[in-house]
């Protein structure tokens, strides 16, 4: 199960720089992806995130480790934080003493009361096979909680507290809201926050460097930009790139901007031209023209959001009314209407605003 | 005798007919040996499928167009058995999910699963990967989406995924982080006229660029339905007449009148003879946001811009709700009354001012 996780072994604390920069082979030379060739491997590479680092150092040194609850937008280290405290404790033996369940697997309560239940009996021993010694307990991983039933998390209440001799939970979602309150009253909650982009550009120049990509400054802050304080987005498009461009060829802003699917600027200069002019045909003619091209309607919004915010063209009463709008119009995109047809909802508002001084 | 959109369909990357740097780019993709999973999306008829085709022949050399139907059984945990029509060939498979409607969830994690679980024996001579294809991405349920994100990463050792979709709106952020998007703009109308004269030229017929053009127009930019209008005019009248007439298609000119008969009258009875109407269009199959759109524009050809507006508000809140309903015929009903009232409204409005 754990299976994507093959790569080299980690030799304990102490040589925490070796484990990436050697980057030890696989034993097959097959391509890892980026994100997880580069995940943190001990806890004191996760960048940021102090609060939940210090205490899981402080477990990994001996303190008493209790169970976790981590939420924060997507792309921000949850997964590999608790991953890579795993291997810190258990050390070779680590896949034997966790549970990892996310979403993909078949998650109901049945499963709760017969796989996690029957994993969390067992007792853990407090030394390792060559006899070092290792914590007596075991860690029940369950990844992307918030899309678990509310029955199933109402199922694993008394598991938590009935086995914490044996059995220790982390609990990983987005939305800390969608966890039933006797769980999270149950966990020690850490939020993760989304990264400094600064942070994100760090990163990235390394990996830049360890894989032989020609980056310039500007497609790299691009990139940066882009990704929202989401590091896997970061890593997986500096990814497609590369890959989409070949080893030899200089990465251009422009395929930055294909990669992530942003929309150029001049078709969003153009929507608010036209929504200016106050001309309907305009109007459904360029949407029309946008459809063809394929772009993202939801990613139009976001960027539409941007200018709006940050433009002159609007005083303060338009860009509420917009606001107003453009929050409706997104929320109906997600949620399955058509795209066209919203558009051209949010233009018709962006006509009459323009209308309302 | 197979259609002219998929006689002549290009089978290689470096063979196809517009976005050409594009193909080169998959092309270095391919040659690298190893891919990320990609999510293709554009508008219908860009060309999507024929791309994914072209590289997976690419990987795997002509075995991939070898293809074979099969059918597929999963058991959803109450029991039900579902089942699913795939593609395969050795190399690659192909399915639908949205098919199953809400046990789309059921299908993509067995199926992901089962696939990837099996690896190649023979690592020498193949790709250490198999391919899975799944179209219409952008229609599965949220649940499903989220059945795919760790499962994505998870395999990624022996199977890699090809998504798509015809917008990327509905398919959520977290999948879209962990694909390559590759966007397939349609073709424009220029580049439909070439494709149609040189595949008229391969079927040995002569065509006019003032017919092709005309063709190209009425296509939507979507090339397949270009070859099949142009194909149809073939049937019609060969040699082809510059002054051909193109038929609009019977829905759209039903709609087109539907929407004459709603600006002419607004009243009950009205109401009742239009939903005869509309439940015409939805037994003939013809795709509930076609019809919404296609009946938006007839209908605001009467407005002026005030009225526009408020009636595309209105018709963005009905569409947006029958997205969630079973009965399409409800929100369709709920909007054309809204027009009604508007339009009344407006016309009393602009007659008492005289």
């Amino acid at each position: 199960m754990q299976a994507f996780l093959k790569s080299g072994k980690i030799a304990g604390n102490g040589d925490k720089k070796a484990g990436t920069s050697s980057g030890k082979p696989p034993k097959t030379k097959r391509a890892v992806p980026w994100v997880e060739k580069y995940r943190p491997k001990t806890v004191d590479e996760v960048v940021e995130q102090n609060e939940a680092v210090s205490v899981l150092q402080q477990c990994i040194s001996g303190a008493n480790f209790p169970n976790l609850l981590f939420y924060g937008p997507p792309g921000t280290g949850k997964t590999s934080t608790i991953l890579a405290a795993a291997r810190q404790l258990f050390g070779d033996i680590y896949r034997d003493r966790i549970l990892e369940l996310n979403a993909s697997d078949e998650r109901g309560i049945q499963i709760i009361r017969d796989k996690v239940k029957t994993f969390a009996q067992l007792t853990a021993s407090g030394t390792r096979p060559d006899g070092k010694p290792c914590p007596p307990y075991k860690i029940i991983i369950l990844d992307e909680a918030d899309s678990m039933t509310h029955s199933a998390q109402a199922a694993l209440r008394r598991t938590m507290e009935k086995e914490s001799k044996t059995t220790r939970f982390c609990l990983i979602c987005n939305y800390v809201s969608r966890i039933i309150d006797p769980l999270t009253s149950r966990c020690t909650k850490f939020r993760f926050k989304p990264l400094k982009l600064e942070r994100i550009s760090e990163r990235l120049e390394f990996i830049c460097k360890e894989e032989n990509v020609k980056f310039d400054e500007e497609s790299l802050k691009a990139l940066v930009d882009t990704s929202g304080g989401d590091m896997r987005r970061a890593i997986t498009c500096l990814q497609s790139c590369a890959k989409l461009r070949g080893s030899d060829d200089l990465i251009k802003i422009e395929d930055v901007y294909e990669v992530t699917g942003v929309v150029p600027s001049k078709w969003l200069d153009q929507f608010v031209a036209v929504c200016k002019k106050g001309d309907y045909d305009g109007l459904s003619n360029f949407l029309n023209t946008m459809m063809y091209e394929a772009y993202s309607g939801l990613q139009m919004l976001e960027q539409l959001n941007e200018i709006v915010v940050h433009s002159d063209l609007f005083n303060d009463k338009q860009k509420g009314f917009i606001g107003a709008k453009l929050g409706l119009v997104g929320y109906r995109l997600q949620d399955g209407g058509s795209e066209y047809l919203q558009l051209l909802d949010i233009g018709c508002t962006l006509m009459s605003a323009f209308k309302l001084i | 005798m197979s259609l002219w959109a998929d006689k002549h369909r290009p089978k290689d990357l470096l063979k196809v007919d517009y976005h050409k740097e594009q193909a080169e780019n998959l092309k270095k993709l391919t040659q690298q040996g190893d891919f990320p999973h990609l999510l293709v999306y554009g508008p219908v008829g860009a060309g999507k499928k024929t791309r994914v085709m072209c590289l997976l022949k690419e990987l795997y050399g002509p075995g991939v167009e070898r293809l074979r139907m099969e059918q597929m059984t999963f058991t959803t945990p109450s029991n039900k058995k579902v089942e699913i029509m795939t593609v395969n060939s050795n190399y690659h498979i192909e399915v639908n999910p949205a098919d199953v409607g809400i046990y789309d969830r059921i299908v993509i994690m067995d199926l992901i699963k089962t696939v990837a679980q099996s690896q190649q024996l023979d690592v020498n001579t193949q790709r250490e990967f198999k391919v899975i294809v799944l179209t219409d991405v952008d229609e599965l349920s949220k649940d499903a989406q989220h059945a795919l994100r760790r499962t994505m990463e998870k395999y990624i050792g022996n199977c890699r995924l090809i998504l798509c979709a015809n917008s990327t709106s509905r398919v959520t952020a977290a999948i879209r982080s962990r694909c390559l998007s590759i966007r397939v703009p349609a073709p424009t109308n220029e580049e439909i006229i070439s494709i149609l004269q040189s595949t008229c030229k391969k079927e040995g017929l002569n065509l006019p660029t003032e017919l092709a053009l005309k063709i190209a127009e009425k296509s939507d930019r979507n090339l397949r339905k270009a070859l099949l209008i142009c194909e149809a005019c073939k049937v019609e009248q060969y040699p082809f007449n510059i002054n051909q007439e193109i038929p609009l298609p019977d829905w759209h000119v039903f709609i087109n009148d539907m929407a004459k008969e709603i600006v002419k009258e607004q009243s009950i009875q009205k109401i009742a003879t239009v939903r005869t109407n509309l439940y015409e269009l939805i037994i003939h199959g013809i795709p509930n946001q076609l019809i919404f759109k296609t009946l938006l524009d007839e209908l605001l050809k009467n407005c002026d811009v005030e009225l526009k507006s408020k009636v595309v508000e209105h018709a963005a809140f009905y569409e947006h709700r029958m997205q969630h309903g079973n009965k399409h015929i409800f929100h369709f009903e709920a909007f054309i009354a809204r027009f009604m009232c508007l339009y009344k409204k407006f016309i009393e409005d602009v007659t008492s001012g005289f």
